[in-house]
């Protein structure tokens, strides 16, 4: 096992890419749950 | 005499050519009759542990031997599988595909409906993917390999097979053996990281369900369909993953094709399954198998889980700063997905610090958010490498 300092470090990007994209991803679906629900559902 | 001969040929044959190829198939079948125990004895998701087990032996038996770099096999049994795996796993991915339209319409996702905010303890749980990405990067995995190895944390077998299977990964039989077992293993490795991550005060929050709003039929039909298109439009590589799974769950909800939601849910799942362990055990040739890399896959991958898990509980707690009704940190850790029992695993424990406290429904409303998120990690994955 050989630890490669440079192939972390090209490899953060991913992370933080990954993380943003997916909470973008996250945002839009939850508002696009609560757009519908707000307009089809009846409060309990 | 002759005849005895005659009759273990093969194994005589592949013992005078590769001796030690003969000692490490004896280790593959030890290894399948360890995940045929495990499926059997301590019923560790025997779906896929066992028909993965008994593959094991079957391509390990004599008469298989590599010949620069080819493997020339006379076992009759290995090039069925070859063929399985060929149509069913290399050329489109297909059986994690339709095992996903099974999934979906196994899926309700009215708990989440009714709580969308959930989807960010989904989200959030994904953490582990992508930090597990960048320790097998540093341990001296290539980056598509790394991705590979990362997406064991998804903890959802058929998007690591299509992620490894897309990226070409060579290590898929080792993933797959350590998505599936971390996955069986849920119960064990999740209280534990729940419980060094939460205070007792923490774990005895009771969450009600007053001000929910039901779910109308209408948004449980629309909601698969807007989901693929979202994640289309993002991650255009995972639409075939997510795709499948919405369309699976719209069989569900649409509510006129209850035959057909049945029959994803049970018979078609279930025939994609017999094939798809056996089918992965393909992999699991001793001369690719047996390598230190193997053990290393299973060490990340249970960094994965425990860095996913970790990760939707510090969301919660994160919320909570800002939050007036408090929310129980333990349902972020059924944002893993491992659907239905990282939900079970959270309710489990939030029963066992107070008899009263049913997490039941939230915990499942995390879970298959993320099912979704894990789906979506999968596919950012591979926007970004493929």
């Amino acid at each position: 096992m050989k630890f490669d300092v440079q192939a972390l470090l090209n490899s953060l990007p991913y992370m933080g890419k990954g993380m943003l994209g997916i909470f973008i991803v996250t945002l839009a679906i939850i508002l696009t749950v609560t757009i519908l629900n707000a307009v089809t559902s009846k409060k309990k | 005499m002759d005849i005895i001969l005659d009759l273990f040929a093969p194994i005589i044959e592949q013992m005078q050519a590769d001796p030690i190829l003969i000692v490490k198939q004896i280790v593959m079948w030890i290894i399948g009759g360890i995940l045929i125990y495990l499926a059997i004895k301590k019923d560790m998701e025997p779906t896929l542990l066992l028909p993965m087990g008994f593959g094991a032996i079957l391509v390990n038996l004599p008469g298989i031997e590599t010949v620069g770099g080819e493997t020339v096999a006379q076992n009759g049994a290995f090039h069925t599988l070859e063929r399985l795996f060929n149509i069913g796993i290399e050329n489109g991915e297909l059986m994690p595909l339709i095992l996903f339209i099974g999934i979906g319409a196994m899926i309700d996702f009215g708990p989440l409906l009714r709580n969308p905010k959930y989807m960010l303890f989904g989200a959030a749980a994904q953490f582990g993917i992508f930090f597990t990405l960048c320790l097998s990067s540093f341990v001296g995995f290539d980056l598509n390999d790394a991705a590979s190895i990362a997406i064991i944390g998804a903890a959802d077998g058929p998007t690591a097979i299509f992620v490894a299977q897309t990226l070409k990964s060579s290590y898929l039989a080792a993933i797959m053996v350590a998505a599936y077992s971390y996955m069986a293993l849920v119960p064990l490795i999740q209280p534990a990281v729940i419980k060094i991550c939460t205070t007792k005060k923490e774990r005895l929050i009771r969450m009600d369900d007053s001000g929910a709003r039901e779910v109308s039929k209408v948004t449980r039909i629309l909601f698969p369909i807007v989901v693929t298109i979202i994640v289309g439009f993002v991650a255009p590589d995972a639409v075939s993953l997510i795709g499948f799974l919405m369309f699976g769950n719209l069989i569900r909800e649409c509510g006129v094709l209850n035959s057909l939601s049945e029959t994803a849910q049970k018979v078609l799942a279930n025939l994609i399954t017999i094939f798809l362990g056996i089918t992965i055990a393909f992999q699991m040739k001793a001369d690719e198998f047996l390598r230190w890399e193997t053990l290393l896959i299973m060490g990340l991958g249970l960094f994965a889980f425990i860095f996913d898990t970790f990760g939707g509980i510090m969301i919660a707690k994160i919320m909570n700063l800002f939050l007036k009704k408090k929310i129980n940190p333990m349902i972020g850790a059924a944002g893993i997905s491992a659907f239905p029992m990282a939900g079970r695993v959270v309710n489990k424990m939030g029963l066992a610090e107070d008899n009263q406290n049913f997490l039941l429904m939230h915990a499942i409303g995390v879970n298959v958010s993320g099912q979704v998120a894990s789906v979506i990690a999968g596919g950012l994955i591979l926007s970004f490498l493929a």
